[in-house]
């Protein structure tokens, strides 16, 4: 850092912060956090007080703040460091080894006698954390890493420590369970003979027998729905961004509409039309003699739903691409006498190859940890996540091969990722420069907007249809048997009676409907930030272990939602970490699934925007905190619309993750909408689905209006076709 | 980095602060039924006994998955409801608390059959026979004559109509296999189950959507629990329910007392009151039509006449056991499933 004396005085404040941490905070969480407020007891006290009630050790954690102050008093960062790390160290050593049940590895009472047990940290154990954190990545900045950034090596210490702990321990704990066998001995044997297991490598369908193995369908399906929902969203994208379509508002809406729907409802609308007993199919059988079949269940029906719902992802991915390409590049095309065509294979395509290759591997990536669509619609086709999520709940009770299929579906993803650098490279997309950039994006090619137009108008057909059912059959008897138009649904769920108390909401639904908001509004700017700040990290910043750093952040969204699920009661039911129960968990779940899109969208855009921006505003002595709230935040807009959006969206729409997080207290819209479904109550499930979406709607709504649309000083496109 | 710190810590702050205190006179249900009939138990519990009930809904197996994954600090007082199985392999593990009710002599015998089995760790509610539903519409459009028995379902006019669930994946499917095996003998049980492959049209994930896809005509037969079957005949849909002339296998829905649990008073209380008349005669009334356990409970008018029902003596403790189910499953998937249709 340039300005000598600031960086002292930031280790000062985080010094003291720690003091305070250990001085004044409560040291314990308790159960319920103003329950404890009230009747905790000596649990609340906070760390320096512990050793009265018999936790000494706690108190231990001032010995490394109190050599930070003499480092940081006598300018010596390398011994801040270890008094940091110490801290660190300390706090985690004596959590992980006395429990709430007393010491985790019995042999060690013998050294140092029984010392009782102890609850989960709570916020003193927070604040010092934090607080450690900090000091290391001043020392670390003090000894010349990173260019001497704090800020850089702060955000990438938070980022990384928060990662750790939220998605790679729980995940280990689940995947430790692959080696293990029904007694929980290790057991390296039955993981290997688990893995080769014919139901998942079998190839039997390519040679004449039934059925291929799941992690074969799995893949294959994945292929075909991320090669279909890159293809449409590039329809989709091209149509809304280089065309005058004549309902622009629609081609958003259609757009939007399945990202904002609970997967399992698209499925359950796809049967009421194209099932054996839909409406289609008995309108063709009866007009046209087709006979009903079952084509629907199986590669061709979870397909289908599949691109319905993921095909907006791409779209919102490759929108953002398309309308951050200078138009000045292709304009010089144009000047350069290429034809329309040329000029879109050889200028426009390359520059937007890193948005497609993102595209596609979110559409694999979602396919491959989808659960809800080939749950309903899956008929004999076995995929690796349903296959998962019964082996932990199904009648074989397997958790040692939900961990062995969870391995093959993460390398996989894995795959998917070398796949994906390979073939974007190392080439250079940036095309926002601080140089003067105007001009008009040439129109498409004819065959190009006819092509476009072909695919997209279909699809916003089947689309609308698709939601005219979802929307509509709630408020019918029995739809496709009774269509008579009823409320008795709708006041069911979300009834408000009258009664001495005044009004009150008398629904079964309220209750979960409002956690699932509240929840989900908490999750959404800490998920973007997050996302965004780490996308920030991985494309501006160069250090150690990047390439490590990042495959960590995509795991749990690799990861179905199941084993995530587990893994969270896995690692955090139990001291040092204690969170099931509470409405924290079901948010750090939420925001941990849902970061690595902002990450993907985040990354899409930075790599087209120019170094020498942030250059520029480094050389004019902004710090890089300044520069990126100050230049970059407002050129990647369209990538925090998408990142806040989705990361929203997803919150509320999730299912598997959170149907082992859920409890009575916090309940969620999507577990009760599958509970109804589950018994045959469509039309709860339907009206309550119609209710989300067009809560989602306003929402989306709202979050445009707030944060705006993309304005990078161009003039506004004119298609002169 | 001051900023995103703090902001960072405030966001923290914030989650953890949005999280309200648990109840002190509460009690928490892990609740293995549909969900109209876990809260209307649970409202009638509070009602009867003034306790506050914090009930969660999930199927028998997610609920045996938390247990297991929760036993180092359980969440949950009491597991009321689900079939069987788990509850017996969650008694075997040590999950459940032992308890001899003083209401256990006013059971019927499966009931406290099921009690003894698993050494007073869990205890009958319900009981549900198997056996499966058609759909009449579908039915009388191809003009076939319904079907009665277990071995009507082998018939080739019966070719893609029939779906079931994957034993693997359900333990309604289970319940069916070992039936099979248990009336006719492993390798002649094993003969149908070849025959019945050739005619089945899907093996479905979870044990009930069999009953809905029948309902709805996407299958003429589904094999399901009788009360399943009726339960989707009461939303409206033409489905016919028949128990097997042959006789069929049941499931005994359970309940037990988690170990550990933080409210053992309260559940203990919750126990007794679902054990007793009060309790057991509101089921009808939430769409739920098994036989109740308590003996002097009416059997409710629309479960399957008993007289009809030709229950099987189903083996729960060898059919339980996770070495002949284990075994099964793997005979079944190896020359049953992989079989060409």
């Amino acid at each position: 850092m340039p300005e000598g004396a600031a960086v002292p005085r930031l280790a000062w404040r985080w010094l003291a912060a720690g003091v305070v941490a250990l001085a004044v905070l409560p040291w314990y969480g308790v159960e319920g956090f103003f329950g404890a407020l009230t009747g905790g007891g000596r649990a609340l006290w906070p760390a320096l007080a512990q050793p009265f009630d018999g936790h000494g050790w706690v108190a231990l954690c001032l010995v490394p703040l109190l050599v930070a102050g003499f480092a940081i008093a006598l300018r010596r960062p390398f011994l801040l460091a270890g008094a940091a790390l110490g801290g660190i160290s300390w706090m985690v050593l004596e959590g992980l080894a006395i429990t709430h049940k007393g010491w985790a590895w019995p042999g060690l009472a013998g050294w140092f006698g029984d010392l009782g047990a102890q609850p989960a940290m709570g916020w003193g154990a927070l604040g010092y954390a934090v607080a450690c954190l900090m000091l290391l990545s001043i020392a670390l900045a003090l000894r010349g890493w990173l260019r001497g950034d704090v800020f850089v090596l702060g955000a990438i210490l938070l980022v990384a420590a928060t990662v750790v702990l939220f998605v790679f321990l729980p995940l280990m704990q689940v995947l430790g369970s692959a080696v293990r066998d029904e007694a929980g001995q290790f057991a390296p044997w039955v993981f290997l003979a688990k893995l080769g297991d014919r139901s998942i490598w079998g190839v039997a369908c390519v040679t004449g027998g039934t059925a291929c193995g799941s992690a074969w369908n799995s893949l294959w399906l994945a292929v075909v729905v991320g090669g279909l929902t890159t293809v449409l969203g590039l329809a989709f994208a091209l149509v809304s961004a280089r065309t005058r379509f004549f309902a622009p508002g629609v081609l958003q809406v259609m757009g939007l509409l399945p990202v904002i729907t609970p997967p399992f409802v698209i499925g359950l609308a796809l049967i009421l039309m194209f099932g054996r007993a839909g409406f289609v199919s008995a309108f063709l059988a009866n007009n046209f003699g087709i006979p009903r079949t079952r084509w629907l269940y199986g590669v061709p029906g979870i397909a289908i739903a599949q691109v319905l719902a993921f095909t907006p992802i791409a779209f919102m991915v490759l929108q953002g691409v398309l309308r951050g390409v200078a138009p000045s590049l292709e304009e010089a095309a144009q000047t350069l006498r290429a034809g329309r065509w040329h000029a879109l294979r050889t200028v426009t395509w390359p520059l937007i190859r890193p948005g497609v290759a993102n595209a596609f591997l979110i559409g694999f990536i979602e396919s491959l940890a989808d659960f809800g669509n080939p749950l309903i619609l899956g008929g004999n086709f076995t995929v690796l996540s349903t296959d998962i999520f019964f082996a932990v709940v199904g009648a074989a009770h397997d958790q040692g091969r939900a961990a062995v299929l969870s391995i093959v579906l993460l390398v996989f993803t894995l795959a998917a990722f070398m796949a994906q650098r390979l073939w974007v490279g190392e080439g250079r997309y940036t095309t926002v420069t601080g140089k003067g950039d105007s001009g008009q994006p040439p129109p498409l090619p004819r065959g190009v907007a006819w092509a476009c137009h072909g695919v997209v108008l279909p699809w916003i057909l089947l689309t609308a249809v698709v939601y005219f059912l979802i929307l509509a059959g709630g408020f019918v008897t029995a739809i496709g048997r009774n269509n008579t138009p009823t409320l008795s649904h709708f006041l069911t769920v979300f009834g408000v009676d009258h009664g001495v108390g005044g009004w009150f909401l008398s629904g079964s639904g309220w209750d979960s409907f409002i956690t699932t908001l509240e929840l989900a509004a908490i999750a959404m700017p800490v998920t973007a930030g997050l996302g965004l700040l780490t996308a920030w990290l991985l494309a501006r910043q160069s250090f150690p272990g990047r390439g490590s750093f990042e495959f960590l952040t995509m795991l749990s969204f690799a990861v179905p939602g199941t084993v995530i699920g587990i893994s969270y009661i896995l690692a955090f039911n139990v001291p040092p970490v204690e969170l099931t129960g509470t409405g924290t968990i079901l948010v750090i779940c939420f925001v941990f699934r849902n970061m690595p899109v902002g990450i993907r969208a985040g990354l899409a855009s930075l790599a087209q925007i120019d170094r020498s921006l942030d250059e520029a505003s480094l050389t004019l002595r902004a710090n890089s905190f300044r520069t990126l709230r100050l230049v970059i935040l407002p050129i990647i807009r369209p990538a925090i619309v998408t990142a806040m959006v989705y990361s929203f969206v997803r919150a509320v729409t999730a299912v598997s993750a959170v149907i082992f997080l859920t409890t009575a207290q916090y309940n969620l819209a999507t577990v009760y909408i599958v509970g109804r479904a589950d018994i045959g109550e469509y039309g709860i499930a339907l009206v309550y689905s119609a209710v989300l979406i067009l809560t989602l709607i306003g929402v989306l709504a709202g979050i445009r209006l707030v944060v705006g649309e993309q304005r990078i000083g161009r003039r506004a496109l004119v298609v002169t076709s | 980095m001051n900023r995103v710190a703090v902001t960072f810590a405030a966001v923290a702050l914030g989650c953890i602060a949005s999280t309200a205190a648990r109840a002190q006179n509460s009690v928490t249900v892990y609740c293995g039924v549909d969900e109209n009939w876990c809260r209307g138990m649970v409202t009638a519990f509070t009602k009867a006994t003034g306790i506050k009930t914090e009930m969660t809904r999930q199927s028998a197996g997610e609920i045996y998955a938390r247990l297991r994954a929760e036993k180092d600090n359980p969440r949950g007082d009491i597991w009321w409801g689900g079939t069987g199985d788990p509850h017996l392999q969650a008694a075997e593990e040590g999950l459940s608390e032992e308890y001899h009710s003083p209401n256990l002599n006013k059971l019927t015998p499966w009931a406290q059959k099921q009690a003894e089995r698993s050494h007073y760790r869990t205890v009958g509610l319900y009981l549900g026979a198997l056996g499966y539903g058609y759909n009449s519409e579908e039915l009388a459009r191809r003009k076939m004559t319904p079907p009665a028995c277990w071995a009507d379902l082998i018939k080739p006019e019966y070719k893609g109509e029939v779906q079931i669930a994957d034993p693997n994946s359900s333990g309604t499917s289970w319940t069916t296999l070992a039936t099979l095996v248990q009336l006719m003998g492993e390798d002649e049980g094993f003969a149908f189950l070849k025959k019945l492959h050739a005619n089945v049209n899907e093996y479905t994930k979870s044990g009930a959507a069999p009953a809905q896809a029948a309902g709805r005509g996407e299958t003429l037969v589904g094999i399901a629990f009788q009360h399943d079957v009726i339960d989707v005949a009461k939303h409206g849909n033409p489905v016919v329910v028949v128990s097997p002339c042959e006789g069929t296998g049941y499931e005994i829905g359970s309940m037990s007392l988690i170990k550990g649990a933080k409210h053992p008073e309260e559940a203990k209380k919750f126990y007794e009151f679902a054990l007793s008349a009060e309790a057991q005669a509101i089921a009808p009334s939430f769409g739920s039509y098994q036989f109740p356990s308590n003996a002097s409970v009416p059997i409710p008018k629309e479960a399957p006449d008993l007289s009809k029902v030709k229950l099987i003596d189903y083996d729960f403790a060898k059919y339980g056991s996770s070495a002949v189910r284990t075994r099964l499953l793997g005979k079944w998937t190896a020359e049953v499933k992989s079989l060409p249709r």
